[in-house]
């Protein structure tokens, strides 16, 4: 199922997980589900709603507890970063979320100003900085929180359908933010269920169908020979059920 | 002219001519409620902060004998803080029964409850908005708390509001804790009880209308800093 020789394999820790699974309420939501995730990826998540996806990334990041299984990272855990499907603001002008990720990370005081502009500018919001977070409109918040993931420089950044309610425009200021992380040697991993965003961004996809893990393919055979049946009639944009 | 319209304008000159017997009681009534106030948001904020984010056994006792505790009789607490402080109790040694400090004793577990079980739920909502990302960024519960109550500010100002009206307006506390004694424990609500029963109505009703105005005063200003802070925050 895997094959990553050709691409560039990183210093990013390696993600495993061994008969992963998550209950709620005595539902089983996830899993059992064995997962290796190797390199400085692009790896895009995918599948039809309630497939498991924001799980399986709450999971990996740490948020969640997994009701069976192991999740461990090989070596120490990388510093992580994650954009939410709906932008999570603090109560306070753009600027000060960033100083306050900042201060969170113990960035001596007289740095975070500095470096706060700067992530600012670098996407776009220098014009900003004094606005209270909550009234920017929600392509200039999601680039906001993605200023906040930058300050902390993950080595794997989540993203849980970070673009699901945004314009065209504002779409394509956070996929140019994924791709300028992920050159940055940052390992990414975001759930999608936009078969073009997917296409122009993954290298590697994961395919969930009802909490299990169907496929777990380079993008490319992904795209043109989905090796399961529940892909394949996804990818035809049939209701996979 | 009816006698209480004689009252009313006796209380009006006793006011504008800055009666130094009656600035001398809005002062110590101010100083005991907003020192209580102070005191009791110290307290009442991390202790309803820490209960929104943390479960343990006995978690739902606590938090309905919080919101149990928001009825207080004043006089019920007025009577426990005085067993305590009276000489034969446990705190009897440190001489405060009759003196301004056991009135904000007394004021503080009134208001403390208040404080506490409101700010509980207005930082439980918060929370569920924010926990995700400030775990995501690292953050133990613990450090939760300052970010919290920081941008929970806009609701917790009406909370401590809530506060102050409930220390200035009460009397049984303070009465049997303070004494009521002239220029050391008068507060504006003792003094109106007792000039009531004087039949020295002036100075009672001038008093009401001091209290009266000052608790609609904060109140405006606390509503016009909401109003800016919400048209700015969105």
């Amino acid at each position: 199922m895997n094959d990553m020789t050709t691409l560039p394999v990183t210093d990013v820790p390696t993600l495993e997980m061994q008969g992963v699974t998550f209950i709620h309420r005595g539902q089983r939501l996830l899993g059992p589900l064995d997962l290796q995730l190797r390199g400085c990826r692009r790896t895009l998540v995918m599948g039809p709603n309630g497939a498991g996806k924001s799980l399986l990334m709450r999971l990996a990041h740490g948020l969640l507890k997994p009701t069976a299984g192991r999740i461990h990272w090989e070596g120490s855990a990388p510093r992580q970063a994650m954009v939410f499907q709906r932008p999570v603001l603090l109560r306070r002008s753009a600027l000060a979320n960033l100083t306050y990720a900042l201060a969170v990370t113990g960035t001596p005081l007289a740095q975070r100003r500095p470096l706060a502009r700067e992530a600012l500018k670098r996407f776009g919001l220098a014009a900003l900085e004094t606005r209270p977070a909550r009234v920017l409109s929600g392509g200039e918040q999601q680039r906001l929180t993605l200023a906040r993931a930058w300050l902390l420089k993950p080595e794997v950044l989540f993203l849980d359908e970070p673009t699901s309610a945004l314009d065209p425009a504002a779409i394509k200021a956070v996929e140019d933010a994924v791709q300028e992380f992920h050159a940055h040697g940052t390992r990414i991993l975001m759930s999608s269920h936009d078969l073009h965003q997917a296409r122009r961004l993954a290298d590697e996809v994961l395919f969930l169908n009802r909490g299990c893990l169907v496929e777990h393919s380079d993008a490319r055979s992904f795209f043109t020979a989905p090796a399961s049946r529940e892909a394949r009639a996804f990818i035809q944009g049939e209701l996979v059920l | 002219m009816s006698t209480d319209a004689g009252a009313f304008m006796t209380a009006l000159t006793l006011i504008l001519g800055l009666d130094p017997y009656l600035l001398d009681i809005v002062a110590l009534s101010l100083r005991v409620s907003l020192s209580a106030v102070a005191l009791a948001a110290l307290m009442g904020l991390p202790l309803g902060a820490a209960l929104a984010l943390w479960r343990f056994p006995g978690h739902a006792a606590l938090v309905v004998a919080l919101n149990a505790l928001m009825g207080l009789p004043p006089v019920v607490a007025g009577l426990c803080v005085y067993l305590l402080l009276s000489r034969a109790g446990p705190l009897g040694e440190l001489g405060l029964l009759f003196t301004p400090a056991a009135m904000v004793v007394a004021q503080v577990v009134l208001v403390m409850p208040i404080i506490a079980a409101l700010a509980r739920q207005q930082v439980q909502e918060l929370h569920q908005e924010y926990h995700e990302q400030l775990a995501s960024l690292g953050l133990s519960r613990l450090r939760m708390i300052p970010t919290l109550l920081w941008d929970a500010r806009l609701g917790l100002v009406t909370v401590i509001l809530a506060g102050f009206g409930r220390a200035s307006a009460e009397v049984g506390a303070v009465m049997i804790v303070g004494g009521n004694i002239d220029g050391v424990t008068r507060v504006m609500t003792t003094a109106i009880v007792l000039e009531t029963s004087k039949g020295n109505l002036p100075l009672a009703l001038g008093l009401g209308i001091v209290l009266l105005g000052l608790v609609a005063l904060i109140n405006a200003a606390a509503y016009l800093m909401g109003e800016m802070a919400r048209r700015r925050q969105g």
